[in-house]
């Protein structure tokens, strides 16, 4: 059983870490559009809480989760065509890197507004009390958004009315260049729960055992109908922000700190070390995410763009100067 | 998406608030029924907002329902307009149609982000995985000396945001349909109210067939000119129409009951007959939504009309709370009255007509 889940856990990481790598070279060759934003070095966070969710679950996440829809189970295929912008992507092409949605696994995307998945998150919370569902939300938010009003606004909701939900805070230290020491006057995330008579805790995000741990000890208590709980996971990025950002404002030195705690060398080392996993097994792991990653790439570059310019903004077509009319469909 | 939403239709119609055909009604009446027979009706409907539970509502608007239904179903919130919105954003993406009041559109400033970043773009951003049953009530306009701040009309700020519905509904009869055609439709709608109507009383049968929620109305027919109009400006073109109808000039009054679509061939018709057209609105001239409907018209109709398209409109400030000063700053029949004699080239007739600055200054024929 431990041994099994030591191996998933392995593989989504190498999955993400290699789809990232993949994603950065694709947006330097051109094929990739618009901003980028990686998750190298978060993706014990990811890993973690999700392999602890169930799958009737529903997750609401950042504009930085394409290993959010990886791990959920949206196809890397239909994660790197949503990046190239193609009709066989997880949003049609409509999306993009910032706007991943697979309605299918419950994945409510892919919000690029800092703060929005708060409002989302506890809305469908509501629903699922008001209708007694046995299913929770994990609502995923970096550090840069709890000084947004919806954190606030939405916690506070949340506490009051007792929604199922976990909030998962992604604390990667840094709001774009803003390290969090000037940008919150209380850093320590997890504290904040208490303004809203809230459990909460913080784990280290570099291990993705203890957030697994964590994340199902705090899932317990938001399924048991006790509450919306608070997870702080304490983790780093190593790229910049997005593709545009060169990380000029953090230390060499503080980069290859956390460069030694890489979430991802230290399960493969452990489970060496502990024997949990053999050096065979986890060479063939690699080999298949990476075979997966490749196989992504090219279905990505093979498949057609979409065409529909006019689709889905209503849910019938509509021309706002003649209602009656059937709106006309844009020329190919 | 989830099987959550179960409509049980008819089922708890023993609930429901008696709506036999009454002659009489105001309009927060119709919106009160509207809402009774959804929640009665449909168990994906829920309403959010500040003081629509115990207190009823802040225009009466939810009377009732909170014993009736539940603290669930009518929830009572704390002042966080862009959450509480959101909230409806997120349940309808699951299943609910939920009905969010915003106290005063004012407040509605504070949750564009939950209704232009994500209500009015989610089914286009997930490629038409998402849908967005969301109704989003406000109450707005010039009331009475409510001041700058609490007599906004922001008709302008939702009309440019592709996803959306906007229907500004002014009689009962319309409050009750297009209320009840807005929690049915699968798009997010926002319903923007008058505080001066409603208090109106109007003709109300619930069972009438509605006209499509997008539908404009002719309120009168005439031949000369067409006064375009929504909420409170309509009545004040009727009571123009009534005072030119004495000089000979016959005036068709339209409603637009939707301003997001435009039904924009019913004007069309309209001034293929009366070759004039004259947009009333109680916002400001300067980019509202008079302007989208003169222009639309005027590349529509270009070879119809005798002029352009005229504007009469709002005064270019915040509204003041002196009243005189208020009164000044919006529309009345006289100002509407004498635009119509100028695009006609007739000279003043009946009841002296004071002129605004901005009328000197705006669309001469």
């Amino acid at each position: 059983m431990r041994r099994d889940l030591i191996r998933q856990f392995l593989y989504d990481m190498l999955l993400a870490r290699l789809f990232e790598q993949a994603a950065a070279e694709q947006y330097l060759q051109g094929r990739i559009g618009g901003f980028l934003h990686l998750y190298p070095g978060e993706e014990a966070v990811a890993v973690g809480t999700l392999r602890a969710a169930d799958p009737g679950d529903y997750v609401v996440s950042t504009y930085r989760e394409h290993v959010h829809a990886l791990v959920r189970g949206t196809p890397p295929e239909a994660v790197m065509a949503e990046l190239f912008g193609k009709a066989t992507g997880c949003s049609r092409g409509y999306g993009g890197s910032m706007h991943l949605f697979d309605a299918e696994r419950r994945f409510l995307g892919g919000y690029a507004i800092v703060g929005e998945t708060f409002p989302v998150a506890i809305g469908v919370a509501y629903w699922l009390r008001l209708n007694e569902e046995p299913d929770v939300v994990l609502c995923y938010f970096g550090d840069g958004a709890v000084n947004q009003g919806t954190f606030h606004e939405s916690l506070n909701m949340a506490a009051l009315w007792k929604l199922p939900v976990l909030f998962v805070c992604e604390n990667n230290r840094y709001q774009i260049g803003t390290e969090i020491h000037r940008h919150s006057a209380v850093p320590e995330v997890w504290r904040r729960a208490c303004a809203y008579g809230m459990e909460g805790r913080r784990v280290d995000g570099m291990d993705v055992l203890a957030v697994h741990e964590a994340t199902r000890e705090a899932l317990r208590h938001v399924r048991e109908g006790k509450g919306p709980f608070l997870l702080e996971c304490e983790t780093y990025r190593f790229r910049g922000h997005s593709m545009a950002d060169s990380g000029a404002y953090r230390s060499a030195l503080e980069v290859a700190e956390l460069r030694a705690r890489d979430p991802l060398e230290g399960l493969r080392r452990r489970a060496l070390a502990e024997g949990w996993l053999g050096e065979g097994e986890v060479a063939e792991l690699e080999r298949r995410a990476r075979k997966a990653v490749q196989a992504a790439v090219r279905f990505a570059e093979q498949s057609p763009p979409p065409t529909e310019l006019h689709r889905d903004v209503y849910a019938q077509p509509l021309d706002v100067y003649a209602p009656e009319i059937p709106a006309r469909r844009a020329a190919p | 998406m989830t099987g959550g939403r179960r409509r049980r239709e008819g089922e708890n119609l023993g609930l429901v608030a008696p709506a036999e055909p009454r002659p009489e009604l105001m309009v927060w009446e119709a919106l009160n029924i509207a809402l009774d027979r959804a929640l009665a009706r449909d168990e994906a409907v829920f309403i959010v907002g500040e003081d629509v539970g115990l207190y009823g509502g802040s225009y009466r608007v939810t009377q009732g329902l909170y014993a009736r239904y539940g603290e669930w179903r009518v929830r009572d919130t704390p002042i966080s307009e862009n959450s509480f919105t959101g909230l409806g954003v997120g349940a309808a993406l699951v299943g609910a149609r939920p009905v969010v009041e915003i106290m005063t559109v004012n407040f509605a400033l504070l949750a564009l982000d939950a209704i232009v970043n994500m209500a009015a773009k989610l089914r286009y951003m997930s490629g038409g995985q998402l849908a967005v049953p969301l109704v989003v009530r406000a109450p707005g306009g010039v009331a009475r000396q409510l001041a700058a701040q609490h007599s906004q009309r922001l008709e302008h700020m939702f009309l440019n945001v592709p996803g959306l519905r906007i229907v500004v509904p002014g009689t009962p009869q319309d409050a009750y349909w297009q209320l009840t055609q807005a929690i049915e439709a699968d798009d997010p709608v926002v319903v923007l109210e008058h505080e001066l109507l409603y208090f109106e009383k109007g003709s109300f049968d619930p069972d009438a067939p509605p006209p499509p929620m997008h539908a404009a109305a002719v309120r009168r027919p005439g031949r000369d000119v067409t006064l375009i109009a929504w909420h409170r400006m309509v009545k004040v073109c009727l009571e123009a129409a009534g005072a030119l109808a004495a000089e000979g000039i016959e005036a068709e009054v339209i409603d637009l009951r939707s301003l997001r679509p435009l039904d924009l061939p019913r004007l069309v018709d309209s001034v293929r007959r009366t070759h004039r057209a004259v947009v009333v609105e109680e916002d400001c001239r300067f980019a509202g939504a008079g302007a989208e409907v003169a222009a639309a018209l005027t590349e529509a109709a270009f070879f119809e009309l005798d002029g352009p398209v005229a504007r009469v409109a709002g005064e270019d400030v915040p509204t003041p709370y002196n009243a005189a000063l208020e009164a000044a700053s919006i529309p009345d029949a006289g100002r509407v009255a004498s635009a119509v004699r100028r695009l006609l080239g007739r000279a003043a007739g009946g009841p002296a007509a004071t002129q605004s600055p901005s009328e000197q200054t705006g669309a001469q024929p």
